[in-house]
């Protein structure tokens, strides 16, 4: 996958967790996904559709996820509820949404965001799409993004 | 007190619109999941201030705006969008059909705020 095609999603993370919920994520360097892969306790996915086809996902262990979720809504959450889960979806879909503009041209739909809940769950690409991770560093812990999308 | 509507199928993005108004003045917040919901809830609510969230399930913000504008009883309510940067078309589009300020996702408190003191709400 041309680094064009990332990096979007990488600069979308960092100014949406800066601008809505003043948090500095800083990313480390992105990597093809290979076996093992990681896990993680929550995942908020969206799929992309069009010109380019696959997946966007923000994956958090469940103590960063809380802890996200509470700096965004202003509010303490302690167990994963119906707020939590809509707030992690979200989150991928401001993300997902601002990057599509600089996607190089490629005409691309998203759909709206689902949540994957289950500890240690592993998140696998679309068949023939490069998987890209990219770990991502804040002072409420470490999260991943995942880019898996198949482009022309 | 101004009576404000939000209307957006994300409760995440109400909720935090929600937030930051609340803190920076009195008033009455109304929220509603879509257009139809919007349309639903006006029987029983004249709103100051409307946030349409842009792409919307069932009626969106577009179709909600040409309804409001077409209606001579919210001639005065002031209309924000809410939308995406990858959607500056219809951004445009919006503010000919007659709303009043957009405001892009991600947006801050203080992106919020300003909009509202450009709208002489604050």
């Amino acid at each position: 996958m041309d680094v064009r095609y990332v990096n979007p999603f990488i600069l979308s993370t960092i100014e949406t967790f800066n601008v809505m919920l003043k948090l500095k994520v800083t990313p480390g360097k992105p990597q093809l996904k290979m076996d093992p892969f990681p896990t993680h306790d929550i995942s908020g996915i969206i799929g992309i559709s069009g010109d380019a086809v696959g997946t966007i996902a923000i994956s958090y262990p469940r103590i960063v996820a809380l802890k996200t979720v509470s700096r965004f809504l202003d509010a303490e959450f302690k167990i994963f509820d119906y707020a939590v889960t809509d707030a992690i979806g979200e989150i991928t879909n401001i993300i997902a949404g601002s990057a599509k503009k600089d996607l190089g041209g490629l005409n691309v739909q998203i759909s709206l965001p689902n949540v994957v809940i289950g500890r240690n769950h592993k998140l696998v690409g679309p068949k023939n799409a490069q998987n890209i991770l990219v770990p991502l560093q804040s002072e409420l812990g470490s999260m991943y993004l995942e880019v898996s999308l198949k482009t022309p | 007190m101004t009576n404000i509507m939000l209307v957006d199928d994300s409760t995440t993005l109400r909720r935090i619109q929600r937030n930051i108004i609340e803190k920076l003045m009195t008033c009455t917040i109304v929220e509603a999941s879509d257009g139809k919901d919007a349309i639903e809830k006006l029987k029983n609510f004249k709103p100051d201030l409307f946030f349409l969230d842009v792409n919307m399930p069932n009626m969106d913000g577009i179709t909600l705006l040409k309804y409001l504008r077409s209606n001579a009883q919210y001639a005065g309510s002031k209309i924000v969008m809410c939308t995406s940067e990858s959607e500056k078309a219809r951004i445009i589009e919006t503010i000919k059909l007659g709303a009043n300020s957009y405001i892009v996702k991600p947006f801050s408190p203080e992106t919020l705020e300003q909009k509202l003191k450009d709208l002489k709400v604050i």
